[in-house]
């Protein structure tokens, strides 16, 4: 009887339970979202459950670690922000094309690598080519004009002659106290 | 504890990892070749987020990934400089952990009469200690001012340093092992790994002439200042060359190879730590033929006090000081400039300890009048060679930059 029942039952099911079966997945979903929230937070968790009296030194110890971690959070929060035309997490002058930029340019080496340097775009190029030459890095296809010009725009060089003034405008000036 | 949190969050990272690149909606470019537990940075930690392990927060961070960070002329004033103020200049990325107790160090390759592999203790009880003072700096150090710009970290005049360096001599050591007469190089491997992650590529594999390993002052090192090497700096081994650029002293070494050739490991070949052969115009194109490895330093100095920016009162004198080094026998004179350059000014010069040791100057200032002044010093070494005021010879890399250095005073 079973046997004969169960396929009419399931086509039946499918047929007219969809939003059965939507349930279903999305408990699923939700199942696994809690397994991750659970794996990531466990200790916390079992930290709360299990109250335990805290020393001083402990509950400073922890009131540190709290305070370090708002911080740090505070940075990331401020860190996909663009100040002045500088975007902060990177240093990277702010442009439509910057996530183009970000993936390509820090996937290997610091941001700061390519924010300290300056060339024309043939210079830029010429890097391009010799980390392609010797670092590995991959043909860039239709971003690679893109990721030029940005370089170029932004990042060209500045004529200093053959040896540039004392950087006067970036010297903190202080009274020297002499005995 | 940690260890478990550690793991999961790898685990979540790396899980993770494939939906980031639909986020940036395009593929991660080296994606493929990133190694268990490391992130691009940006996405995470950034490799250090609590800063430089071992360093102070006062040296100037150029680069994080790898790391390179200089020591500005005023933080440079001791006459040996401190572990946590010793610049840094990282190709790769050091190893994760160190075992002091399982590192060894291999002498091999054509030229050695055997291969032998020492533990850090064998290293430690069969040779004789010898502690030098010994100035490390980076070829590129000063190339932020090259124009043309030259490609690479833009350094100012902070890439240098002189610490007191605990070790065994390298030609002791390979002397043990036995060098055959046709020795040419010897290059080093260290245990930094790739930037790309590709664990087939060398950092950087460097080394030096046959004949510059045979000296005295050619160590292998494991301390600085009577304290371990700082981790960053090559811990818990490393080559100590002083007079070469500073590549050629290998960190985290774990092995040497005696070359019957010019050694051809990585940053040996191509245009890295060279020279035009012939001296170019700026901005010439320079194949890579026509490129001849850097060797010797120039004779060098720095002001470390007053820091840059001084103002006094026109009835005091300026006391100046700081630190010449070269790869001659010894700085033989040291002179200050007040009137840019036109008129030059002897300063009291201390002894080296040992060659390649920097040497103290000193001098007391006065001035004629109020006014802007910027004082210059120049070093004169042994071979006569000193330091030009503009910059010497444009090359493709920007490297080996001595002119003077300069400071601004006022006086009010």
């Amino acid at each position: 009887m079973e046997n004969q029942n169960r396929p009419s039952f399931w086509s039946g099911f499918m047929s007219t339970n969809w939003s059965i079966l939507i349930t279903i997945l999305s408990v699923f979903v939700g199942a696994i979202i809690i397994c991750f929230g659970y794996l990531f937070l466990e200790d916390d968790i079992q930290k709360h459950l299990q109250k335990k009296e805290l020393t001083p030194a402990q509950l400073e110890k922890l009131t540190q670690r709290a305070e370090q971690r708002i911080s740090i959070a505070a940075e990331e929060a401020n860190w996909d922000k663009v100040v002045d035309g500088i975007h902060l997490r990177t240093g990277f002058h702010a442009d439509p094309n910057l996530q183009t930029i970000i993936s390509a340019c820090t996937s290997c080496h610091s941001s700061k690598l390519v924010t300290q340097n300056r060339a024309t775009r043939e210079g830029w190029e010429t890097m391009i080519r010799w980390m392609q030459a010797t670092q590995g890095l991959q043909d860039l296809g239709d971003s690679e004009p893109v990721i030029l010009d940005y370089l170029a725009k932004y990042y060209a060089p500045k004529a200093t002659g053959r040896r540039a003034q004392l950087d006067l405008a970036n010297i903190e000036w202080y009274i020297l106290e002499l005995e | 504890m940690y260890n478990k949190k550690q793991e999961r969050r790898t685990f979540l990272k790396n899980t993770l990892l494939t939906g980031i690149g639909a986020y940036f909606g395009m593929p991660i470019v080296f994606g493929k070749n990133l190694p268990a537990g490391m992130e691009p940075i940006g996405l995470s930690d950034i490799e250090y987020p609590l800063g430089l392990p071992g360093k102070s927060d006062l040296l100037t961070v150029l680069n994080d990934r790898p790391v390179n960070a200089e020591t500005a002329a005023h933080l440079l004033d001791d006459a040996l400089t401190p572990n946590n103020l010793f610049f840094v200049r990282n190709n790769g990325l050091p190893p994760r952990k160190v075992d002091v107790n399982t590192w060894t160090l291999t002498i091999e390759g054509e030229s050695a009469m055997k291969a032998k592999t020492f533990t850090l203790a064998e290293l430690k009880s069969k040779f004789k200690h010898y502690t030098q003072n010994i100035t490390l700096e980076c070829g590129g150090n000063g190339r932020s001012e090259f124009n043309p710009p030259a490609k690479g970290n833009q350094w100012s005049t902070g890439a240098v340093g002189c610490a007191a360096w605990t070790g065994v001599r390298l030609a002791d050591v390979l002397k043990e092992v036995g060098v055959k007469s046709d020795a040419v190089y010897i290059g080093y491997y260290g245990e930094d790994s790739h930037l790309s992650g590709d664990p087939n590529k060398d950092a950087i594999s460097r080394g030096v002439p046959i004949a510059k390993a045979m000296e005295n002052e050619s160590m292998i090192a494991w301390a600085m200042n009577g304290q371990d090497i700082p981790m960053l700096n090559g811990h818990p081994l490393r080559l100590v060359f002083g007079g070469y650029p500073a590549s050629c002293s290998g960190k985290w070494l774990s092995k040497i190879v005696i070359r019957d050739k010019v050694h051809d490991g990585q940053k040996m070949t191509g245009k890295a730590y060279r020279k035009p052969c012939k001296p170019v115009a700026p901005g010439t194109k320079v194949a890579d033929e026509d490129m001849c490895i850097i060797e010797r330093m120039p004779v060098k100095s720095l002001i470390t006090y007053p820091k840059t920016g001084a103002t006094i009162k026109t009835n005091q004198s300026l006391p100046i000081r700081g630190h010449a080094w070269t790869s001659a026998d010894a700085v033989k004179a040291v002179e200050y400039s007040i009137d840019f350059g036109m008129t030059w000014s002897t300063c009291l010069l201390s002894q080296s300890s040992n060659k390649y040791a920097w040497q103290q100057f000193s001098a007391t200032i006065k001035f004629p009048a109020p006014g802007y002044y910027e004082v210059w010093a120049r070093a004169i070494d042994t071979d006569d060679q000193t330091q030009p005021m503009i910059l010497p010879g444009w090359n493709p890399k920007g490297y080996l930059n001595n002119a003077c250095h300069r400071i601004a005073v006022k006086v009010a």
